[in-house]
């Protein structure tokens, strides 16, 4: 085995523990973070493909890489939405649960921050 | 000549991860938060130090060297300000109400 | 087994253990400084993998811009997180979790595992045409020059992620400034460092940007760094938000995409297609549109961080 495939074993089981954080942790926030995690894995992969194509005095294919650098930003601007639409559904409502009944009872509530 | 240049990296590369070793067990071990601070003022200053001036000897110019210097400057001015208000916010939750 | 090897195994188990650490922790505060530390030992592995573009990126916009919004939320959050620890889960639903999480990194070990040898690779293609866009870093050149028209796609999105934050604002405080004000102490650290850092900040910032032509950098992590240092002013209290119906801020939002769209459209005329360089004004072109890219790219990335509207603009 060589390095290269061990990290992308690395990624495979990155992006379990993500997906898993993402469906059992309850908080909102924690979803949000684990997420983040899967999204590393599947960037790891795409660095795994690069690696793989090194060549013509590269170190790496640089077109996956380029799309590494893309996604990364993406992915911030994605988290930096989710997170302002999170505090703005706990001020709204007075809590960051996501259930229907916790919200129900909530619509005219306001909360001071 | 670059023996001795390479033992004089080796050297002090190995000093300064001993050192981030020894603030890292710091962090783990002690007791409370200004302690912990403590330890790790030791790995930013002296690990990090250590390690860039080990790599000094096999910079390509006086710029790179400079630049290396540079980046130890910043790290210590940040951990600096960052330590002192940790610090201050520890104090204050540990004071009895 | 070589050290190098030994070294990667280390690499690997260690951001596993961080992983693992970022899920298994209690509070919300410290699973995010977890995560910051995870985004740490990615870059080490970006490292390894011979990407340091990728690497400089992931230090500055995954692990540190990310860290601190969430951090910032995480604090903001503290009093919901005992109410929602009633609502975690059953251990059937974590066991499904746990089987669906298997069988699917299972699937990604055997496509790892069954990547076709030798690997395609566009390396020599993208080596062959770089010296007529006049830059040295390849990565550089696919971002700007062979697939020009995805980053200014990414750009116009973080452009749309922005106005969406401005969206969540109260209608009363539409175009006022983001954030709540933050005091500090004009005499003491953070103030301190909130003056003293941002020129040397800029300035590195300016040069990652300028030499990612060239060596590992480029426009992407040299404006997150001109970000950081915008926040930190912001943070200490030395400058207060702009209020987001300041002119000169929607300026600096559109300017990137803006000149990028022109460029690409002048592509028309002054080569055969639409983004398409002349050989002869490639890399003036290129640094035009760098320089419109690092100015909005600090300006999102902060507003991003900044949220929306939360005190009227007077």
């Amino acid at each position: 085995m060589s390095s290269v495939t061990l990290f992308g074993l690395l990624a495979a089981l990155l992006v379990g523990l993500g997906l898993y954080g993402l469906i059992v942790h309850p908080h909102p926030l924690r979803k949000i973070l684990s997420f983040n995690l899967l999204g590393g894995g599947v960037f790891l992969l795409l660095g795994v493909v690069a690696r793989r194509g090194a060549g013509a005095g590269l170190a790496g294919d640089p077109v996956p890489q380029a799309l590494v650098i893309t996604g990364l930003v993406v992915a911030f601007a994605g988290t930096a939405l989710a997170v302002m639409l999170l505090l703005r559904l706990f001020q709204e409502s007075g809590t960051a649960s996501l259930r229907a009944d916790a919200l129900a009872g909530k619509d005219a509530k306001k909360v001071d921050r | 000549m670059s023996l001795v240049l390479d033992i004089f990296s080796i050297v002090a590369i190995c000093a300064g991860a001993f050192f981030f070793l020894a603030g890292t067990a710091g962090l783990l071990r002690f007791p409370d938060a200004l302690t912990r601070l403590h330890a790790l003022t030791k790995a930013d200053n002296l690990g990090l130090g250590l390690v860039v001036l080990g790599l000094l000897p096999h910079v390509d110019g006086v710029l790179e060297g400079l630049k290396l210097v540079a980046i130890w400057a910043a790290v210590l001015l940040a951990s600096a300000i960052v330590s002192q208000l940790i610090a201050r916010v520890a104090r204050r939750e540990s004071e009895p109400q | 087994m070589s050290w190098a090897f030994t070294f990667d195994v280390a690499l690997t188990a260690l951001v596993l253990g961080v992983a693992i650490w970022t899920l298994s922790l209690r509070e919300n505060f410290g699973a995010v400084v977890a995560f910051a530390v995870y985004g740490l030992t990615l870059t080490l592995v970006w490292l390894r993998l011979g990407a340091p573009d990728v690497a400089l990126t992931e230090a500055a916009i995954g692990s540190g811009l990310t860290g601190a919004l969430l951090l910032a939320a995480a604090a903001r959050l503290r009093s919901t997180e005992a109410a929602i620890a009633a609502e975690s889960p059953g251990g059937g639903v974590r066991v499904a979790a746990a089987v669906l999480s298997a069988i699917v990194a299972g699937g990604i070990v055997l496509a790892v595992l069954a990547l076709p040898v030798p690997a395609p690779s566009l390396a020599p293609n993208a080596v062959a045409d770089l010296a007529a866009t006049g830059l040295g870093n390849a990565v550089t050149g696919v971002l700007m020059a062979y697939r020009a028209a995805d980053t200014l796609l990414e750009k116009v999105v973080v452009l749309i992620a922005v106005i969406a934050v401005w969206s969540l604002a109260d209608s009363r405080v539409w175009g006022g400034r983001p954030g709540p004000a933050h005091r500090a102490e004009p005499d003491g650290a953070l103030a301190f460092l909130a003056r003293r850092l941002p020129p040397l900040g800029i300035v590195a910032g300016v040069y990652i940007a300028w030499v990612g032509a060239d060596m590992p950098g480029g426009a992407f992590p040299g404006g997150t760094i001109i970000a950081a240092m915008w926040l930190l002013t912001i943070m200490a209290g030395v400058k207060d938000t702009p209020p987001i119906s300041s002119r000169g801020l929607r300026l600096a939002l559109t300017v990137g995409p803006a000149v990028f769209l022109a460029v690409g459209l002048c592509g028309f005329f002054i080569a055969d297609a639409f983004l398409a360089y002349p050989v002869a004004y490639a890399k003036p072109l290129i640094v035009l549109v760098e320089v419109g890219m690092v100015l909005t790219i600090a300006v999102s990335l902060g507003l991003l961080m900044a949220g929306p509207p939360e005190r009227s603009g007077k």
